[in-house]
């Protein structure tokens, strides 16, 4: 497997070291930016090579579900389904939430907040689901719940384990109650999963709260979150208004949720790939024939 | 809280003037009857149109109203036998959950409830009704002894939502809730959910996922309450009021969207006017509504509230040559 952490190791973390370097403004914007947590200013073409850790201080910062996807599958393997499907505006919001959602479009090439289909990861076959914080904060409504539940149900009938990769601050408010609906609709096909003995593994990233936290994201058999990814139902500014104090430092982050047992591992996203199709593999059961490398039914 | 909406002051002040002239009638000295029976013409009128075309915002009012029966008023009013029972079994109980065992003519059930106060002291011991994931959990419990013995699952739902605490979240808030709708969605019992007041967002919906889902006429039920949304949306608490007519959280709006299966209706001005007669209502309906799952075979059960939640959406199947 050449992912982008061997070419990482090959070449050394690319930190941006623009002190002696005379760059016109324009340049500089085009090509520098900064870490969300540490402030290093890094080269942009680093930063994506890392797939947005940051090499300084290991911040992950939000990426792509197209950068998602292609580091959890195997190159060329991807089936997208459902890109037809597109949100309305089903309680007159108005035109400003139409116009959003179209400009969300054109910036993600996505068509709503997640992006599903079907793929390999290392030669083994998986139902995928990817959610992307930059359509709408990843928010749930009608669509995002209607394709997480054909995916689970196609799942189902092609007998596919899935993996869903979350990241959402929760229900999309523009759709009211058909959005909060999505979570029984969800929660409903991950119990048709579950019954047909087929794995599902969550992957929580930063952030996963409210609506999807409180449904498909927290229900996977395997729930395994990238490191510092905030988790919850409550939002922390909720929280601090209700009690009236601070909240303490780390809280609902993955490494909370670890310690509290609501999540499985940390994994880093360098570490991501293997575990997860480590994981797939084990709980697809069958036997690994180690001296042959080769798996048999 | 107030007891008077604001779209009901016209109305009293109508009232008053009419007892007014009656006391003057009375002492004998003016025949006032027919400006009376006047007043009351415009009353009668005026009290119509009023609780006609109440907004969201004055639901809203309603369904928070301090007098409005809750779920322990429901359970001992229409059910007979209430046995509660307490705990999760895992970590405590929670006392914005009342949940236990009933009658409901004669058939014995599961019911459980989120747990409003009606006044201060009460309302502290509630938490207002809103649950702590061991809320949750013990209905979970509870969903899972009626289907072991085979009783139907009524439950209540009056909440602001779930609790946004501290120890809430680090006791998994998220996951219980996702846990209980997911049990729900499965559970093979028939099951009845009515939403008597505030139906408040996934502190809600954690155990109001049903076969049948029946709502009071002025209950609300909203994925995010107008403050919150008001907060979210303008980063204004003081625009609740727009909100709460944006977010279509009305029983007759609910019902259009195919969200929920039947209104049931209140006396004039709310369920709290006349409770006992609010209680038949809901008795009748209950009853009638657990006769008719009752029929249904197990699995025709479980797929039929599989493909009620499954429809629930609007979207657009745009064509090809449009992506």
């Amino acid at each position: 497997m050449a992912s982008f952490l061997d070419k990482l190791k090959k070449q050394g973390p690319k930190v941006a070291r623009p002190k002696n370097k005379v760059l016109s403004v324009q340049q500089s914007e085009a090509n520098w930016t900064k870490c969300q947590s540490c402030s290093a200013v890094l080269r942009k073409k680093a930063l994506e090579e890392t797939l947005g850790v940051c090499p300084e201080c290991q911040h992950h910062h939000k990426i792509t579900a197209w950068q998602r996807l292609e580091m959890l599958s195997d190159k060329n393997s991807f089936e997208e389904w459902d890109r037809n499907l597109l949100s309305e505006d089903p309680l007159g919001f108005g035109k400003e939430y139409l116009e959003k959602l179209s400009k969300d479009r054109t910036k993600t090439d996505l068509t709503d907040a997640v992006l599903t289909g079907r793929c390999t990861l290392e030669g083994r076959e998986m139902a995928v689901g990817i959610m992307d914080f930059r359509f709408r904060g990843g928010s749930m409504g009608s669509v995002v719940g209607e394709k997480i539940s054909r995916l689970l149900e196609r799942a189902v009938e092609s007998r596919l384990p899935s993996v869903v990769v979350t990241s959402s601050g929760g229900a999309r408010m523009q759709e009211g109650m058909l959005s909060l609906m999505q979570m029984a609709r969800t929660s409903a096909a991950v119990r048709r999963v579950n019954e047909a003995g087929l794995p599902y593994i969550t992957i929580l990233t930063d952030p996963t709260t409210a609506g999807v936290a409180a449904s498909f994201a927290s229900l996977g058999d395997v729930v395994l979150a990238e490191p510092k990814a905030i988790i919850g139902f409550s939002g922390a500014r909720v929280i601090e208004q209700t009690i009236r104090q601070k909240l303490p430092p780390g809280f609902q982050t993955s490494e909370f949720y670890l310690e509290k047992g609501f999540i499985d591992r940390v994994v880093p996203r360098d570490e991501m790939r293997d575990t997860l199709a480590r994981t797939l593999a084990l709980l697809c059961g069958g036997y690994l024939d180690e001296e042959k490398g080769k798996e048999r039914k | 809280m107030s007891t008077i909406l604001e779209v009901e002051k016209p109305l009293l002040e109508l009232e008053g003037k009419i007892r007014e002239l009656r006391e003057v009638t009375l002492t004998g000295q003016v025949d006032l009857s027919a400006e009376i029976k006047q007043l009351e013409r415009k009353a009668r009128l005026l009290k119509a149109s009023i609780y006609e075309n109440l907004s969201g915002w004055d639901r809203v009012q309603i369904a928070r109203h301090a007098q409005r029966p809750t779920t322990i008023d429901y359970l001992e009013n229409i059910f007979t036998d209430f046995t509660e029972l307490h705990g999760d079994r895992l970590l405590g109980d929670d006392p914005a959950v009342v949940a236990g065992l009933a009658r409901i003519e004669g058939q014995s059930c599961v019911v459980f409830g989120h747990q409003k106060g009606k006044e201060t002291k009460e309302n502290l011991a509630r938490n207002f009704g809103m649950p702590n994931p061991e809320g949750f959990r013990k209905a979970c419990r509870l969903m899972r002894m009626a289907e072991r013995f085979g009783l139907p699952i009524v439950s209540f739902i009056d909440t602001p939502g779930a609790y946004p605490g501290i120890v809430a979240e680090e006791r998994g808030q998220f996951e219980a809730i996702a846990s209980s709708i997911m049990l729900m969605t499965g559970i093979k019992v028939p099951i009845v959910t009515v939403v008597i007041g505030e139906g408040g967002s996934g502190g809600a919906l954690g155990i109001a996922v049903g076969d049948r889902v029946l709502m009071l006429e002025n209950s609300v039920y909203s994925v995010i309450s107008p403050e919150g949304c008001a907060t979210i949306l303008w980063r204004d608490v003081s625009k609740a009021k727009q909100a709460a007519n944006s977010l279509g959280l009305t029983s007759e709006i609910l019902k259009e969207l195919g969200l929920i299966d039947e209104i049931l209706p209140e006396p004039l001005g709310g369920a709290h006017r006349d409770c006992e007669e609010t209680f038949q209502t809901v008795k009748k309906a209950i009853t009638k509504n657990l006769h008719d799952l009752s029929r249904q075979a197990c699995d025709q059960l479980i797929e039929s509230r599989y493909q009620k939640y499954r429809t629930m959406g609007r979207f657009r199947e745009a064509s090809n040559s449009e992506i």
